[in-house]
């Protein structure tokens, strides 16, 4: 007989790092290294106008200038993510708190975010004298605006409506808030918080590219990032840059994209609840090398360890004993409901005098007048952009959302599309403006659809791809072709995707106004007539009466749009167009 | 020279198989595999399987809304290329558009025919009619129950008067009541003869439901979708369920669909086959031979007018009475005289003792029906057997106050025979003990 002279394989003592741990091993060293490495940079001294970051064209440095523009993405996402579980949660527990945080959450995510740059910038760096990291600060507040009310609605919304059987069920076995808030509300939240997420960060990539590069208040800031290196490159007409930033950009989104929001988008999968549309079922090779390795598990085994040798922290709410029925007292709320009322009213009442008196001072009335007349001209410039948007793309959508296999590779491109900052492209389509001879009054309105186009081909293919099959097969049983199945069948099926896709667009199109009515190439300046121009003059002047006229007027266009019309809409598209 | 043009079926598919490619292994998945069958007019042809047998795939690729790997599927004669004009569906879901009213859905399916608005609109409510949905043309689907909702399925596919109507298990998604009430309308439809299709295709995985509506059938095996076979429903309509040839038929299909591997043979009709239930007529023994006592005491030939005079009973009463006597072959009638026969004036003089002998070998040579109730009751060995046993087969045949009263009929028969005892407060009926 033989004996073993090497212990078998199943013998050795298994390793627990595979191919797949070491991979993700390196992965993560590398993540932290650069991190590190390049949030060093933010809090370099800074005194402008004299010192400031220079930003170098040399080709060398991008991949820097892209990882710093990522990083302030990020710390934005992660601002935004706790704001929404707070604001949220704080909206939908209580109903005085939800009374005024509602609307005015309305009105913010309204409200143009890049006209108030020049207040943020300087607010931002009087707060950090000295240092990079006020301006920092005010490009991750833009950045955060531009991407964290749609985000808030969503679990907002999720909150309040929480199927009944789950609330149920979390008071039957007396979770505690906090279990129900961790187990209950935001597991059920989480569909709807990943993908209003991923939308709003591939949004946030157009104020990464206009925050970098600001002027206002008659100074220009520079802060190093892949947006102020287009900039540059404009500056100085250098084509080979911008068409190398332009490359970085795309390589960078589907990066982002592969690397972080497919995993957590099939991650996510996991919290739907309807069965039926999980026909689209997502998948993410990040996800399945993550899954498919043992460090996740020996980290959680290790965090279990830790757990237990530390002294528990309660971290529950305080819970009170709820023997009785729940049902509040009524009493005395009449009254109290009348002094925050009269409160809030005061305050409302306040700002509003004191806006006007700040407008009045200086800017005479004729020009209020002709300020809203620009409101009117870029308001036509996105009604034009929402008609080309649906006419174009509500065809190619509904042919890409009724072939499965088409809309499977179609709808990620789209995805990126629609993350990649417009602002980009604004240098080639001025080079073609000035070579061809258009003027930007109509330019304008093309740079608008460049980035907003996209939310409307988005969201027809999803509205498509959402018609059930019965419907489709009914029509063409009953031998509906061309104009009456699209009449009778398919421009009501697809008519609340389509709705959300143009309140998208024109919400897009409205602050893409302020940057798109004003261009440049080298010194070739080009201006159309419009309330953005008249935004980004002001703040470029730093001329606060009229960047209060020229926001407020803005405000008032979009949120009087957003009553009178798209509410309208939204309600006919929830009531009549719903389908199932 | 003329040529005879066979009827031309409705439908014929001719070996049709679908196989799908399976995107993960890179093999595939046969769904349907070479499926024959012809649907004719008049009938309506149940497709019943369970889950994966492929039939709604097939359904699918008679109305053109799939196209088949292998095969052709032939519509009136015609090759079906893309969605087929004869066919209209109801499908399981209803499939109604939510942002149309009532009438607009159905009037959906004439919008291809541009048929002028009037005759659009009439026939759409004509549809609606016959659904029972009067009064709710201006309704949105939201607002009515599932059962309307289906009901606006069913006229939207007969506004089309479409050569086949194809069912898509119609009826598995409303609850059971509601169901059953729906079946048995279209059933009544169908059966009134002024149906808006010539054919019916049902799929289906409910037995019941294939037996109370279809003519044929026909019965898929799973993975693949084949034909295993096919079952007539002789049964009469309607058709009852607790009828014991619906229920002999519904546990012979139940028990070949729980066994893949029997082979289909029509259902053995037991039941049936133990009664005769040729119509009796409706007279009383007494009064059968009170009129043979009649008749023969004046000797000759009699009128039937001067007997029913004598009687001073109506024409209308006698006939059944007279009828009774010829079945029983006491008496003839010839251009409206009535002899006794031989044996019909020895039953007129017998005793009472023999006259019920007479009658009892009478009754079992001419009476099947009472012939047929004594051999059940004999081969129950003495045992008394429930009325409802013998009503029930009766009811496959007669209305529910006919079936009622041949019973009764027989009865009286019998047990003046003495072929039967009947015990009125259990409501059976058992052999006489001897």
């Amino acid at each position: 007989m033989i004996k073993r002279a090497f212990p078998s394989k199943y013998a050795l003592p298994r390793s627990p790092i595979g191919p797949a741990d070491t991979a993700i091993l390196l992965a993560m060293f590398l993540l932290f290294y650069i991190v590190a490495r390049v949030g060093a940079g933010f809090f370099v001294a800074f005194k402008p106008p004299v010192l400031q970051p220079k930003v170098s064209l040399d080709p060398a440095n991008l991949p820097y200038y892209a990882i710093r523009s990522t990083l302030r993405m990020f710390i934005a996402l992660i601002g935004s993510v706790a704001f929404t579980l707070v604001y949220g949660y704080i909206a939908a527990k209580s109903r005085r708190a939800e009374s005024i945080m509602i609307p005015l959450l309305d009105i913010l995510q309204s409200v143009p975010v890049l006209g108030f740059l020049s207040v943020t910038v300087t607010g931002f760096i009087a707060l950090f004298p000295g240092s990079l990291l006020g301006l920092e600060m005010a490009s991750l507040f833009a950045i955060f605006t531009g991407q964290v009310w749609n985000m808030t609605f969503s679990f907002y919304h999720s909150l309040i409506t929480l199927p009944k059987e789950l609330d149920e069920a979390a008071t039957v076995f007396q979770f505690s808030k906090w279990r129900k808030f961790v187990s209950v509300e935001v597991p059920a939240a989480m569909i709807g918080l990943v993908w209003n997420g991923m939308m709003s960060f591939g949004g946030g990539w157009f104020f990464v590219a206009v925050t970098e590069a600001i002027s206002v208040n008659n100074t220009s800031y520079t802060l190093p990032g892949i947006g102020s290196y287009v900039a540059k490159a404009i500056a100085e007409k250098n084509l080979k840059a911008l068409g190398l930033a332009i490359l970085t950009m795309i390589i960078l989104i589907i990066a982002i994209d592969q690397l972080f929001w497919r995993p957590i988008v099939a991650w996510a999968e996991k919290f739907r609840m309807d069965k039926s549309t999980a026909a689209t079922h997502a998948t993410s090779w990040v996800l399945d090398l993550l899954r498919s390795s043992k460090l996740p598990r020996i980290l959680g085994l290790w965090w279990r360890d830790i757990r237990r040798k530390l002294p528990t922290i309660d971290v529950r709410f305080p819970k009170k004993p709820n023997l009785r029925f729940g049902w509040k007292k009524k009493k005395s709320r009449i009254n109290e409901d009348l002094i925050f009322g009269i409160l809030i009213g005061t305050i409302v009442v306040g700002a509003i005098t004191a806006g006007v008196h700040i407008v009045t001072s200086e800017v005479p009335a004729k020009e209020v007048g002709s300020a809203f007349g620009l409101g009117i001209l870029t308001f036509l410039r996105v009604v034009g952009l929402l008609i080309f948007a649906s006419a174009v793309w509500t065809p190619i959508g509904v042919a890409i959302g009724f072939n499965p296999r088409l809309s499977r590779i179609a709808q990620p491109i789209v995805l990126i599309l629609a993350s990649f900052p417009a602002n980009f492209l604004f240098p080639a389509a001025t080079i073609v403006f000035i070579k061809l001879n258009v003027g930007l009054n109509f330019g304008s309105m093309i740079l608008m659809i460049l980035g907003a186009q996209w939310y409307v081909l988005f969201n027809t293919i999803a509205g498509a791809m959402a018609v059930p099959n019965d419907l489709r097969e009914m029509a063409a049983n009953m031998q509906l072709r061309g104009w009456p199945l699209w009449r009778k069948l398919i421009l009501p099926a697809i008519f609340p995707a389509w709705v959300t896709g143009a309140i998208t667009a024109s919400g897009g199109a409205w602050n893409a106004s302020i940057v798109s009515e004003v261009v440049a190439w080298g010194d070739k300046n080009l201006t159309a007539d419009g309330l953005g121009a008249y935004i980004a003059k002001a703040t470029t002047a730093g001329d606060a009466p009229r960047i209060v006229l020229g926001v407020s007027f803005m405000c008032v266009f979009v949120v009087l749009t957003n009553r009178l019309f798209w509410r309208k809409l939204y309600a006919l598209a929830e009531t009549r167009y719903r389908l199932g | 020279m003329t040529t005879i043009t066979p009827i031309q079926p409705l439908l014929r598919i001719e070996g049709v198989s679908k196989v799908y490619p399976k995107p993960e292994s890179g093999g595939s998945f046969t769904v349907l595999d070479d499926i024959n069958l012809t649907v004719n007019p008049g009938e309506i042809v149940a497709l019943l399987g369970r889950s994966g047998s492929g039939k709604s795939t097939l359904l699918r690729s008679i109305a053109g809304l799939s196209k088949p790997s292998k095969g052709v599927v032939y519509s009136n004669g015609i090759p079906v290329l893309g969605p087929n004009p004869d066919i209209a569906m109801v499908f399981q879901s209803f499939a109604l558009l939510p942002w149309l009213t009532v009438i607009e859905n159905v009037e959906i399916g004439l919008e291809s025919k541009h048929l002028p608005q009037k005759e659009v609109k009439t026939r759409s409510v004509e549809a609606l009619r016959l659904v029972g949905l009067e009064g709710f043309e201006k309704a949105y689907p939201r607002e009515l129950s599932g059962g309307m909702q289906q009901r606006v399925g069913f006229a939207r596919a007969f506004v089309v008067q479409p050569r086949v109507l194809m069912l898509d298990e119609p009826f598995s998604a409303l609850d059971v009541l509601t169901a059953e009430n729906l079946r048995g309308e279209i059933a009544d439809l169908w059966e009134e003869g002024n149906f808006p299709a010539k054919s019916v295709v049902l799929v289906t995985h409910n037995i019941e439901e294939a037996i109370m509506l279809a003519d044929r059938v026909v019965i898929m095996s799973s993975n693949p979708g084949r034909i295993r076979g096919e079952i007539r429903v002789n049964l009469n309509r309607p058709r009852e369920r607790n009828s014991s040839a619906f229920r002999a038929m519904a546990d012979h299909i139940y028990t070949i669909m729980t066994k893949p591997d029997t082979k289909i043979t029509p259902v053995v009709q037991e039941s049936t086959s133990l009664m005769d239930t040729t119509p009796l007529p409706h007279a009383r023994p007494g009064a059968i031979s009170g009129l043979l006592e009649l008749v023969e005491e004046y000797g000759g030939p009699e009128d039937v007018a001067v007997i029913s005079d004598r009687l001073r009973i109506e024409a209308d009463d006698l006939l059944p009475i007279l009828d009774a006597a010829v079945l029983l072959g006491f008496a003839n009638v010839r251009e409206g005289d009535v002899t006794l026969t031989e044996i019909g004036r020895t039953f007129a003089d017998a005793e009472v003792d023999d006259a019920r002998d007479i009658f009892r070998d009478q009754a079992l040579k001419f009476a099947p029906m009472v012939r047929t109730m004594h051999e059940v009751l004999r081969a129950s060995r003495g045992r008394p057997v429930h009325e409802d046993f013998f009503l029930d087969i009766l009811d496959e045949h007669y209305s529910d106050e006919e079936a009622r009263n041949q019973f009764e009929t027989a009865l009286n028969w019998g047990r003046y025979a003495g072929l039967f005892d009947y015990d009125s407060d259990e409501k059976t009926l058992q052999i006489p003990e001897e």
